[in-house]
């Protein structure tokens, strides 16, 4: 079920990849992949370990570099131009699996850095904002520790807070929970959850299927570099198509 | 007691009483079995008979007063000797009645060198401490210095350029209007001089009498080669060590190659090429001072070190800190002066500090080239006929105080590895 009951069809498409190819030296880890994410949609994608779905949501902020194939966000088309990848950046927020904050900085000083030099935000301003933002994420009286003294799953609470800080209209999460003790997955899934009601465009690299059925829009399966099947979660779950879906759904519910 | 009572209400057992105090400590360290006790007891003896030995030799026979070698003979040791050449040792054959000039520029930079070890100075000051600090430093040891207006152009620019290029994001507008005008002026000027159009003009500092470099020797000669080798080598290293890093194939094959060049030859060979094969290169007419080679070769050589220490450090950052720099925007400078080189930095102060006691040590092959350091002027010391035979004490005491200098280095070593990491750690 989505969160915001709209039709997407007439909403407008901000990430778009079009016969998207990459290859690891041999090894070819996307294949032919098409994908429309539209404003404000919120879509899940899994799939069994080395099927390419970090590659894809990396390869949108050009944290990895694609071959062949178009990736189109917000109309700006990923080349090698410098200016292009840096307009990307600045719309796309990414949190990653094992947080990377930076430990030689304040969480404070983690949240205002992008904002200070890549958007030369005045120090004043950026501290409301990540003030604010720690409110939000329910952590704001860490904010002079160091990230080295903060629970996991404070961490990446912190994390994504540090994304938000640079107003990203997009927000990239590549399997924000696995590296998380499980008595702290909910505190940073709750975190997404609230930002997913309040609209923000987020595509997540996931595991966590009960957070897939309460904002998901739309879920995809890949394997071995292809999107296999994609549907609403609803029906994703029920009647999966693919045989491919099918084990790989076995083998995750039957943990859980 | 019952297991239903709660952790906290406990009462905490006091340790086993033969555990604690002196006698505690030494029955379970120092005598804990018959091996063990008789280990320590030899080794007791035989520091105590060392020490004995040495003191009777350094202190209760020696002789501090006498006047020539001869008088010194017989006894312990002759530190009379260190009291009559102690000044040739510390300042070489600078002018004697200008000794006080070499003397306040070792105290200057000292200070230079003690004001900017603490972290609170790590910020615009420090281009201070180190402006005003060299500057005295050079007018004491030379009395005179020259500053052509090209030079001060130079500065100009550089400072306009690198000033623009570091507080882009944080300057307000009649800041970055000023870096503007340093560079137009350096620039305009500089092209102005060089067309000849503006006067070959220099700023003329001369309060003392001038003092040539080859009359420079002992400490402020160790001082000034380890402190500027150092000060040069080590953002050249950081340079070096991130070009040897860099994607373009051009840059990195230029550092490895000089990196394994200046590594592959002993530092003797660098200062010989730089003091005897240079000037062969050089036109006619044109000299290079003897002291600057042997400066410009330390720094070559230290940096090529340097550069391998902080390659260590660069690579030991997971690549997730190099992700989120950049998925955050932020760009090579920004994610290299920020993050990367903050955390790289830090963790290779024990093997960077490891490499400056090195090199503060290692100054003194200039002896080979004919520059008077500190251990070069000891070992003038004892050419005079007058004192000769007490090698043991000369050297003694130049090894004292290079301990003084590698000691202090190796304490602060320890405190900026606390320092930088208070807080970081779990």
């Amino acid at each position: 079920m989505a969160a915001t009951a709209r039709d997407l069809s007439k909403v407008e498409s901000v990430i778009q990849l079009k016969g998207v190819n990459k290859w690891f030296g041999q090894f070819h880890v996307l294949t032919d992949i098409n994908l429309d994410v539209k404003e404000g949609e919120k879509i899940v994608i899994c799939g069994p370990s080395g099927s390419g779905k970090s590659t894809l949501i990396r390869c949108i902020n050009r944290l990895e570099e694609h071959q062949r194939g178009d990736i189109v966000v917000h109309g700006v088309t990923l080349s090698n131009d410098v200016k292009n990848i840096d307009a990307i950046r600045r719309e796309v927020g990414m949190v990653f699996q094992s947080f990377n904050l930076f430990p030689h900085l304040t969480i404070l000083d983690n949240l205002t850095l992008a904002p200070i030099w890549v958007k030369k935000m005045p120090k004043k301003e950026a501290e409301e904002i990540a003030m604010s933002l720690l409110t939000r994420v329910r952590i704001p009286e860490q904010a002079l520790k160091y990230p080295g003294q903060l629970s996991g799953g404070q961490q990446q609470r912190v994390a994504i807070a540090r994304a938000l800080c640079m107003r990203p209209k997009i927000m990239l999460f590549d399997e924000p929970t696995s590296a998380l003790d499980p008595e702290m997955v909910k505190e940073v899934l709750d975190v997404m959850i609230e930002l997913a009601r309040e609209g923000m465009t987020m595509l997540c690299v996931t595991h966590e299927m009960g957070f897939a059925r309460a904002v998901a829009d739309r879920v995809i399966f890949m394997d071995r570099g292809e999107i296999v099947e994609q549907n609403e979660p609803e029906e994703f779950f029920a009647n999966p198509k693919n045989d491919r879906t099918k084990l790989f759904l076995g083998q995750i519910l039957h943990n859980h | 007691m019952t297991d239903a009572m709660p952790a906290g209400e406990r009462k905490p057992l006091a340790p086993p009483v033969d555990e604690t105090g002196i006698i505690g400590w030494g029955r379970k360290n120092l005598f804990s079995s018959w091996g063990n006790g008789i280990t320590t007891i030899v080794l007791i003896v035989g520091v105590v008979w060392i020490l004995n030995w040495f003191l009777e030799w350094a202190l209760f026979t020696a002789n501090f007063t006498a006047s020539t070698g001869s008088e010194c003979r017989g006894g312990g040791a002759c530190w009379a000797l260190i009291r009559e050449k102690f000044r040739y040792i510390f300042f070489g054959s600078f002018p004697y009645e200008q000794h006080w000039r070499p003397l306040f520029a070792v105290i200057t930079m000292l200070a230079m060198l003690v004001l900017s070890a603490d972290r609170r100075m790590w910020n615009w000051r420090l281009i201070v401490i180190w402006g005003v600090g060299s500057f005295v430093t050079f007018l004491l040891m030379f009395g005179q210095i020259h500053i052509p207006l090209s030079l001060i152009l130079f500065v100009a620019l550089v400072g306009g350029g690198i000033g623009l290029a570091l507080r882009s994001a944080l300057a307000t507008p009649s800041e970055r209007m000023a870096y503007y005008a340093l560079i137009g002026i350096g620039a305009v000027g500089l092209v102005l001089r060089i067309l000849g159009i503006l006067p070959k003009w220099s700023i003329a500092i001369a309060p003392l009498s001038y003092v040539e470099t080859s009359l420079w020797g002992g400490l402020p000669v160790t001082l000034i080669l380890a402190t500027y080798g150092l000060a040069f080598a080590f953002p050249y290293g950081i340079l070096l060590a991130l070009g040897r890093r860099s994607n373009l194939p051009l840059i990195k094959g230029l550092c490895v190659g000089f990196i394994e060049l200046i590594r592959g030859v002993p530092l003797i060979s660098l200062l010989i090429m730089a003091s005897v094969m240079l000037p062969l290169f050089l036109p006619s007419g044109t000299t290079i001072d003897k002291f600057l080679r042997a400066q410009v070769a330390v720094i070559l050589f230290a940096g090529a070190y340097i550069a391998e220490v902080i390659r260590g450090g660069l690579q030991s950052l997971p690549k997730g800190q190099f992700e989120a720099a950049d998925a955050m925007g932020l760009n090579y400078a920004q994610k290299t002066l920020l993050i990367i080189l903050p955390q790289a930095l830090r963790v290779v102060i024990p093997p960077l500090i490891n490499t400056f006691i090195g090199f503060f040590k290692d100054t003194s092959l200039v002896l080979i080239i004919g520059i008077f350091d500190f251990l070069n002027t000891a070992n003038q010391a004892l050419v005079d006929p007058n004192w000769a035979g007490f090698p043991g004490e000369v050297y003694l005491f130049a090894a004292f105080v290079y301990f003084i200098f590698c000691y202090s280095m190796s304490r602060y070593s320890k405190y900026l590895e606390v320092e930088l990491n208070k807080g970081t750690r779990r």
